[in-house]
């Protein structure tokens, strides 16, 4: 493995974006850093920014541990990205519009018909129905990973419903909270512009049935959620009713939530739940979380569903290998980001290569997430690889390998000091009737030494992600 | 407002209109234990758990009614549902789950008070004087109640704040009285004696009413003062018609903003007007255990009302 890039030093100089930072280091004794490390901790849970696990015992409510260095980008550097995310955003809703329509990239050789329409998240119930503006995925979460001073790669798509855009903003909140200088002696691009975006591009999306201002609402699975304050958050921000599926109700050609006025209708529900639980006489029947008869609503126009049922085939870790195909087709572009070269082990020819260089790959499952369940050769033992060869060959086709990046390193607070710590970056994209990207996203980072994997469940952390405006 | 908004906010205050219920009852029944057996004040003690409902249930897990056992069901017992850190921890996890209806200020009063509770709760109780714990369950209920009066909209989400308070906080005064009325009937011969004055004066000090009571009346405490002050003085904060009055003011409030009227309304208006044609001698003539248990359904009856009509979601 070649030694990752530290995003803060070139040829042994510090990068411009960076200049101010490291002046503010240096001027920060260990007493501060520990004082000010203490307030954001407890700012965070007076506030109640935290995610809820119940039924593990000690405390409910723990808080994702928060980096206060900061991930600086230029204005270049994101403008790039914002292309290249924009594009993979639009190439993706155009390959979900065409997949439950006509399925032209699949006529046309380009995708492997059996990967897309066998496929466990495709929905069949939504085959044929265009959602309003043609958009599926409403708010699209591309993982990026630097190599490089110029070298960036998604990682994966979250078309669903991505998480953690609350931290990206309350980050922020608590820099500035926190070190009003830095704001003042930085140009950084705010990214408080994002509930109001979020609303517009809900209302943008209003089905054809609704007269007037549309009623939003966020639907989610009740307060024992993890992501609850998250949803919480984001009602509060756009000023929209945070709902469960009992508050909800179907009547005729209408959803309806009740309140202490009586019914009212609704036109858009922004769901942080999964399909399968959205209406149990369409999904699962055991589900107590759903609206019975949503989804006839829904196909008839009644009422809006981000993202609407059917996008997770978008994500999925195996289609991702066509995603700059998708680019290709429907674009009529170059992609502007790459993908990982990943080598899926249905075809043969990858599974040989993968099972031949086990030792020096990042096997993932193809429908895993929060990094569970993967294998990270160079950090794996002779026997763990081995373990994993047979799981690999029990069933090929659910699996996929990429090479092990050197993952970029920000400057990261440690109980030693400062040091250099793995990080990837989450931007979230809001597709409406316009697209739009706030400039900056949640920086993860791996806490624990020379750990690739950011994922807070397993020691992960977030800083807050400047953009520096020109 | 969401059906189920307006319910987490009306239960967000009567828990916490009851742990300070629990924290003045905690005072009473530790200044019980501390005077002299012989004279019965230990029935005292009983009494005040009957109140709430619960004294099966402290007999059962604690035998003896010590200062410790005391604290530790009033305070601290998580069976117990009325007990102050059951009750701030409901009270919590319902503003929990309706954030974005309170205010920056009011989750924070909440969400400090559930978080000094765990700190609270993880310290030796040996450090833990009674006053301490009293006097920190006060101060919270009224952070929260004071963050709510200063910085909430006065929209509905007010109202059905305001409906919880008042119903909880009538309720849990003419229960008092009532406990106390009984256990005082069936020994008459001590009326207007040494013993039954201080029976009294435990029931005013378990309403914090003590001093404003003396203010307000002034002279001999009688039986038909109290009832007069605890039931029909809309001076005194605690009474039945303080309570019933700023439950009426709050459902007319709602029925205006929403531009329709409610059984609630009708049934809240039908109860103050109750208590304004009483006076002390028409209560003792009914009796006074009578009136009260007659009172006590007529509020129950009326949360059901409210909750049919507005928290319940099923008008549809």
């Amino acid at each position: 493995m070649t030694p990752s890039f530290n995003e803060m030093y070139q040829n042994g100089e510090v990068r411009i974006p960076y200049a101010r930072l490291e002046e503010w280091t240096r001027g920060m004794s260990p007493a501060l850093r520990t004082q000010k490390q203490a307030e954001a901790e407890a700012l965070f849970r007076r506030i109640g920014i935290t995610f809820a696990v119940y039924g593990e015992g000690g405390d409910p409510d723990r808080l994702i541990p928060f980096d206060m260095f900061p991930r600086v980008f230029t204005a270049m550097e994101w403008a790039r990205l914002e292309r290249g995310i924009k594009q993979r955003a639009r190439a993706l809703n155009a390959f979900l519009v065409d997949v439950y329509g006509r399925g032209e990239i699949v006529r046309a050789g380009r995708i492997p018909a059996a990967l897309v329409y066998q496929n466990e998240a495709y929905e069949k119930s939504v085959v044929g129905f265009v959602p309003p503006k043609g958009v599926y995925s409403h708010i699209v979460g591309i993982d990026i990973v630097r190599t490089g001073p110029n070298d960036f790669f998604v990682l994966e798509d979250n078309c669903r419903t991505p998480s953690g855009v609350s931290y990206m903003l309350e980050s922020r909140e608590m820099m500035m909270r926190m070190f009003p200088h830095l704001f003042r002696e930085n140009r950084i691009q705010p990214v408080d512009r994002y509930h109001s975006l979020l609303r517009r591009t809900l209302n943008s999306v209003a089905p054809a049935k609704c007269t007037g201002e549309p009623t939003v609402v966020i639907l989610t699975p009740g307060h024992f959620n993890s992501a609850y304050y998250e949803h919480s958050f984001l009602a509060d921000l756009m000023g929209v009713e945070l709902v469960e599926g009992a508050d909800l109700f179907v009547d005729g050609a209408f959803v309806y939530m009740r309140t202490t006025e009586g019914p009212r209708k609704v036109d858009v529900i922004y769901r942080r739940i999964d399909d399968a639980y959205l209406d149990p006489l369409c999904f699962r029947p055991d589900s107590m979380l759903g609206i019975p008869g949503l989804m006839d609503v829904y196909r008839s126009g009644g009422v809006t569903i981000c993202s609407a049922p059917g996008a997770g085939v978008a994500d999925d870790k195996a289609v991702y290998t066509y995603v700059p195909e998708m680019v290709r087709f429907y674009l009529g572009e170059e992609p502007i980001l790459n993908n990982v070269p990943t080598w899926q082990c249905a075809k043969s020819d990858d599974l040989k290569h993968v099972l031949e260089n086990l030792a020096d790959l990042v096997v993932k499952e193809v429908h895993g997430s929060g990094g569970y369940g993967m294998l990270v050769g160079p950090k794996s033992t002779k026997a763990e690889v081995e373990d994993f060869r047979h799981k690999i060959l029990a069933n090929p086709g659910n699996y996929i390998a990429q090479p092990t990046l050197a993952l970029s390193a920000t400057p990261t607070f440690v109980d030693e000091g400062i040091a250099p710590r793995h990080v990837d970056l989450r931007p979230y994209c809001l597709v409406g009737e316009t697209i739009e990207l706030v400039p900056g996203g949640l920086t993860r980072v791996a806490l624990r030494e020379g750990s690739l994997v950011v994922n807070s469940s397993q020691g992960g952390g977030v800083k807050d992600t400047w953009v520096l405006a020109e | 407002m969401l059906s189920r908004t307006a319910d987490n906010l009306y239960w967000l205050a009567r828990y916490m209109e009851r742990a300070e219920t629990a924290a003045r009852l905690l005072e009473v029944g530790a200044r019980i234990s501390l005077l002299p057996t012989e004279q019965g004040y230990r029935n005292e003690w009983d009494s005040l758990l009957r109140s709430t409902g619960s004294a099966d249930g402290f007999a059962k897990k604690y035998g003896e009614a010590v200062q410790r056992n005391i604290e530790s069901f009033l305070f601290f017992d998580r069976d117990n549902p009325s007990s102050v850190a059951s009750s701030i921890t409901a009270a919590r996890e319902n503003g929990r789950i309706v954030r974005t209806a309170l205010t920056t200020q009011v989750w924070d009063a909440l969400n400090t008070a559930f978080q000094e509770l765990r700190q609270i709760e993880r310290a030796p109780r040996s450090e833990l004087e009674l006053s301490r714990l009293t006097d920190w369950t006060m101060k919270h209920a009224a952070m929260v109640r004071g963050a709510i009066d200063a910085t909430l909209l006065r929209g509905d989400g007010y109202n059905f704040l305001n409906l919880g308070y008042y119903l909880e906080r009538g309720d849990a005064t003419a229960r008092l009285m009532d406990v106390k009325y009984y256990v005082l009937l069936p020994r008459a011969g001590y009326v207007g004696t040494g013993a039954d004055n201080d029976q009294w004066m435990m029931l005013l000090r378990a309403l914090s009413a003590n001093r404003a009571f003396h203010w307000a009346y002034g002279g001999e405490i009688t039986a038909a003062k109290i009832a007069h002050f605890l039931i029909l003085n809309p001076q005194c904060p605690r009474s039945l018609i303080t309570c019933v009055a700023g439950a009426n003011n709050h459902l007319s409030r709602v029925a205006k903003l929403y531009g329709q009227s409610s059984q609630a309304q009708t049934r809240a208006t039908a109860l103050l007007t109750l208590l304004e044609q009483s006076t002390p001698e028409t209560i003792f003539d009914e009796g006074l255990h009578d009136f009260l248990s007659r009172f006590i359904g007529l509020t129950a009856d009326l949360a059901v009302s409210i909750n049919d009509t507005y928290l319940s979601g099923d008008m549809a």
